[in-house]
């Protein structure tokens, strides 16, 4: 058996899959001040009556370090950053201490001028003198050669925990981005260790002995000793809870709308042949973008508890909530009363619903289930047009080559998949507004949970070949090798693969669920005057999020 | 993060599948070094820089500015068309109100491909500036624009595009055709009877460096400008004044090309050549890039960067210094030139061969522009290749006078097709190609 529990900001949902099948779900409001205490009170009731040594695995999906970063209560950092010559540096300080150093690599890797020691020392005292224990350390072209950041890691390991290293945490080329991420990586290294070790602790006095992962933004898991090195991984997972989530109950080749409607935001993403769609780079936490690889998901003002009102005649709704709404004793009209009023939904008073569609019926002339429905429709309405937008974003993508600009693939989705607590209601009123059929699943409402269960672990690596230098490099997991001057794209091709394949296994993958797949390779040739002096690589392979199995039982409604 | 004062679209499309051949300059890895850097540097984060996909360019586009012999589709590939295309959404940028600025980081280039088209010329088979320009003014309307080209080989094909034109004032620096490909650009080239002053060409010795040029920038350029009042200055920004260039002998820098970039403050920007692929190119089109901006390029530098090494000799100083003088007395006195030259005359031929160097084809061409005191004047092109393929080919242009163009209908339609290959009619009034054959 499955655990999957997704810790939102909200509420924790957790639920019990057995082989594809739903045993049991919960969900409790999220305590914030006591996260443990809110896992433990979701998790009892539901594993009530199961036999510890029956649960295989459990998954969590949690916020733990991104509201460490929201209420600013991560750990002060130190930056040693190599900037190198080209853009000013001073919008990269983002730590405690930003110390900018000597030394430059360049983009073939090679080194133009060396670190400078005495430097490196000098920034170890001002950390110390400033009780900072977890750095970073980041040079521009870092994974073309890690050398440098290797280097000054060793003259800091034994006196500072944690210290990233920019060339772990991707093998993007993003020098400001790596500086972003392996700051968050060292600044909520220590909230998460303390999370994860109770955790360990709490399973451990129930006698659960199974492997846990912890899901990523990218739709896919990580043991837990991964994440705890890596826990920047960790952050914003939550819209990859829910994309995975949708996955599990509708399987397609065909390109698509996900919609996770809320309380006070819709959440947008998109199937491109059935899989869901990457940010290029990564995720942006709070203003910094990083390398965090993350599924694509854009979130709108807009849910079932948005402030709904008139303005010179004009209907608006959202981006604003502003409390329940008005059939829950809320402060004023919402898509949800409409819902009451119309009679779709039964919960709280009608009568007060109806009062709320009153403020709106009136100064736009209409009867009560007329503005009601406009509501709905607005809503709806508001969807299809932010989804337009991004669609035409995403479809104009830079490109880089003759064939992608002639015959690059563009999204054209065929089907809307709505989860979340409206999703039901407006699944009629999406497909009207959407002109293409709108689905939304049987446990549209435990959605999240599920797809954390159910992920699937991802990794993704970079080779990088230069055989003119005969040097090949794998920055993420810190592999730098001699290789032949005879190396082909072929040999790099396999060895790529096997290497994925040993980290995902590392990772917590069972032998079962690795499916490497390249998903960029190119080969240039290195000319020096008029020869060719050797050939330049560049592969790219990943395990593309996925599920362990779908829920065969429990299929769209 | 960084946030750009002006807000730059960037066409950036290195044709990461196409070449020339595997170990010539213009290939496929052309622009990868500067893809890297630009990468690297998070140039695509930064505020109000909006990286755009080229258009394709279409025949059109092109039948606007050239003769292809015998068609477009012989001529251009789709690189091509991507190519100039580029330039033009480059262009619709700014025309468009999105950006402040654009620079299309393209390729294949396009400064040496001139009227007509036989074959490939340093590179170059359709001028994608000329190409931008021409599209830009079919669709918003006529301006006077500035083109100032900053690749170190002189711009033929540009010049001969622009020469009767004197709404397209032409200034190229270029090091001096005494001593490098293609052998033209010299100062008494100055435009035809329609244009003559507007066109300029400031031929540099070999190693020049950043002195020079800005010196050339300060004292000649800004003040034609200032005097031409241009609505739009587009740069035709060559790379190969660097001094890793492997193709020339100058003494440029990639610090040296941001600050010209940043004096000269062009709308649009156009890459054309420049083969230092490793050692210039992702330096100096990031210092473009971030002039264009409105960013700080001050860090901006070549990794074995030394300002001993690359120190202007006072001969060049000096040299340059004169030559400036001279050139700016000549486009004080284009006037008198001008009158000079057309005194009495009703039309000014040029006859010249052409050279196609990629290609190994001669052409042998006759240029007849009429003087009219109306307008520029209808002009033909009789040419011919050592591969055969003879044409008659007529311009109508922009501001032709109703004598002009009936003058120009006349000849298309009396032209007779028995000696010719190809007989082609651009009337650029009307914005119509026509072209007919045997
Ligand atoms: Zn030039
Ligand atoms: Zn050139
Ligand atoms: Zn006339």
């Amino acid at each position: 058996m499955i655990i999957g529990l997704d810790m939102g900001g909200t509420h924790v949902d957790a639920v019990l899959i057995d082989h594809g099948k739903i045993i049991k779900t919960s969900k409790i409001p999220t305590e914030p001040n006591n996260l443990l205490e809110s896992v433990w009170k979701t998790l009892k009731p539901l594993i009530a009556g199961v036999k510890p040594d029956e649960i295989e695995r459990v998954i969590l999906s949690t916020t733990i370090c991104t509201n460490a970063i929201v209420e600013e209560k991560t750990a002060p950092v130190g930056m040693i950053i190599e900037s190198g010559p080209g853009l000013p540096c001073d919008f990269l300080a983002c730590g405690q201490e930003n110390i900018f150093t000597e030394g430059y690599i360049d983009h073939r890797g090679r080194e133009v001028s060396p670190i400078n020691p005495a430097e490196i020392n000098r920034a170890s005292n001002a950390f110390k003198n400033k009780n900072i224990s977890a750095c970073a350390v980041v040079g521009k072209f870092s994974v073309r050669n890690p050398d440098h950041e290797i280097k000054i890691y060793d003259m800091l390991k034994n006196d500072f925990s944690p210290v990233t290293l920019g060339h772990t945490v991707s093998g993007k080329l993003n020098f400001p981005r790596r500086v972003f991420t392996s700051y968050f990586n060292s600044a909520v290294y220590s909230t998460f260790s303390r999370f994860s070790n109770s955790i360990v602790d709490a399973l451990k006095r129930e006698k659960i002995n199974a492997k846990l992962y912890v899901l990523k933004a990218d739709g896919g898991t990580m043991g837990l000793e991964s994440a705890e090195k890596f826990p920047v991984n960790t952050i914003l997972s939550g819209p990859a809870a829910s994309i995975m989530g949708g996955q599990a109950f509708f399987n397609t080749s065909k390109d698509g709308v996900f919609l996770d409607i809320g309380g006070t935001t819709t959440d947008i993403a998109f199937l491109a042949d059935g899989v869901p769609l990457f940010e290029p780079l990564g995720i942006k936490i709070g203003e910094y973008p990083t390398l965090v690889r993350a599924l694509y998901s854009v979130s709108m003002g807009l849910g079932g508890d948005s402030e709904v009102r008139v303005e010179n005649g004009i209907l608006h709704i959202g981006p604003y909530r502003k409390g329940s709404p008005m059939a829950l004793g809320g402060p004023c009209p919402t898509p949800t009363d409409a819902m009451i009023a119309q009679g779709l939904l039964d919960i709280g008073s009608k009568e007060k619903a109806v009062d709320a569609m009153k403020d709106i019926a009136g100064p736009l002339d209409l009867n009560i289930q007329e503005a009601a429905s406009l509501v709905l429709q607005t809503m709806a309405n508001m969807i299809k047009e932010k989804v337009d937008k991004l669609l035409f974003e995403i479809n104009s993508h830079p490109v880089y080559t003759v064939k992608e600009l002639l015959y690059g693939k563009k999204i054209n989705p065929e089907f809307v998949q709505a989860i979340g607590g409206p999703a039901k209601i407006l699944a009629p009123i999406l497909e009207n507004s959407f002109k293409i059929p709108c689905f939304y699943p049987k446990f549209y409402e435990a959605a999240n949970a599920v797809g954390a269960a159910l992920a699937k672990t991802t990794a993704e690596i970079t080779v990088f070949v230069d055989t003119a230098q005969g040097t090949l490099l794998v920055p993420e997991i810190g592999l730098c090798k001699k290789i032949e001057r005879n190396y082909t794209l072929e040999d790099a091709k396999l060895l790529a693969v096997e290497l994925l394949s040993k980290q995902l296994s590392i990772l917590g993958a069972e032998a079962g669920e690795i499916q490497p797949e390249i998903v960029e390779e190119s080969v240039f040739n290195i000319v020096r005057g008029f020869y060719t002096s050797g050939k330049n690589m560049r592969i790219r392979v990943q395990a593309k999020p996925g599920l362990l199995y779908e829920m065969w039982g429990d299929k769209d409604a | 993060m960084l946030k750009a004062k002006n807000r730059l679209g960037l066409v950036f499309f290195p044709a990461f599948d196409w070449a020339i051949s595997p170990t010539h300059p213009e290939r496929e890895e052309r622009l990868l070094y500067t893809q890297d850097q630009i990468f690297e540097e998070g140039i695509n984060d930064i505020e109000g820089i909006k990286f755009y996909n080229p258009n394709i360019a279409s025949n059109k586009d092109i039948e606007r500015v050239h003769f292809c012999v015998p068609s477009v589709e012989d001529r251009a590939t789709t690189s091509h068309m991507i190519s100039a295309g580029g330039a033009i959404k480059a262009a619709e940028a700014v025309m468009e109100g999105e950006a402040d600025k654009a620079f299309a980081l393209v390729r294949p280039p396009g400064h040496h491909a001139q009227r007509v088209v036989y074959g490939d010329r340093g590179f170059c088979i359709i001028n994608i500036e000329a190409i931008m320009l021409e599209n830009l003014r079919a669709r918003y309307g006529h301006r006077r624009v500035a083109i100032i080209d900053t690749d170190c080989h002189h711009g033929d094909g540009t010049q001969d595009i622009y020469w009767n034109d004197r709404d397209t004032l032409f200034i190229s620096f270029h090091q001096d055709g005494r001593t490098l490909y293609p052998g033209t650009g010299f100062i008494d080239e100055f435009g035809g009877p329609g244009a003559i002053g507007y066109n300029i060409n400031v031929p540099l010795p070999p190693g020049t460096g950043q002195e020079g040029f800005l010196y050339v920038l300060d004292n000649l350029v800004l003040p034609i400008l200032d005097e031409y009042k241009p609505e739009l200055i587009v740069n035709s920004a060559g790379q190969d004044n660097h001094y890793t260039d492997p193709l020339t002998n100058m003494n440029f820098t990639a610090w040296g090309y941001a600050e010209l970039n940043h004096r000269l403050n062009p709308d649009i920007a156009v890459l054309e050549g420049g083969y230092s692929i490793e050692g210039a190119l992702p330096y100096v089109n990031l210092g473009i890039i971030l002039a264009m901006a409105g960013l700080d390029y001050s860090h901006v530098r070549e990794p074995d960067y030394d300002p001993a090494k690359l120190k202007q000799p006072q001969k060049i100083t000096e040299y340059i210094k004169e030559l400036c003088e001279t050139i700016y007395k000549r486009w004080r006195n284009k006037e008198s030139i001008a009158q000079e030259i057309i005194k009495g005359k009703e039309e000014i031929i040029r006859k010249r061969n052409v050279y196609y160097d990629t290609d190994g084809i001669m052409e042998y061409q006759t240029q007849r522009f009429k003087v009219c005191n109306k307008c520029s004047g209808v002009n033909m092109i009789e040419s011919t290749s050592d591969r055969g393929m003879p044409i008659f080919a007529v311009t109508i242009p922009q501001d032709a006078c109703p004598s002009c163009i009936d003058e120009g209908y006349k000849m298309y339609k009396e032209a007779d097709a028995q000696n010719y290959f190809r007989i082609y009619l651009q009337d650029r009034k009307n914005d119509i190609f026509f072209k007919r054959h045997l």
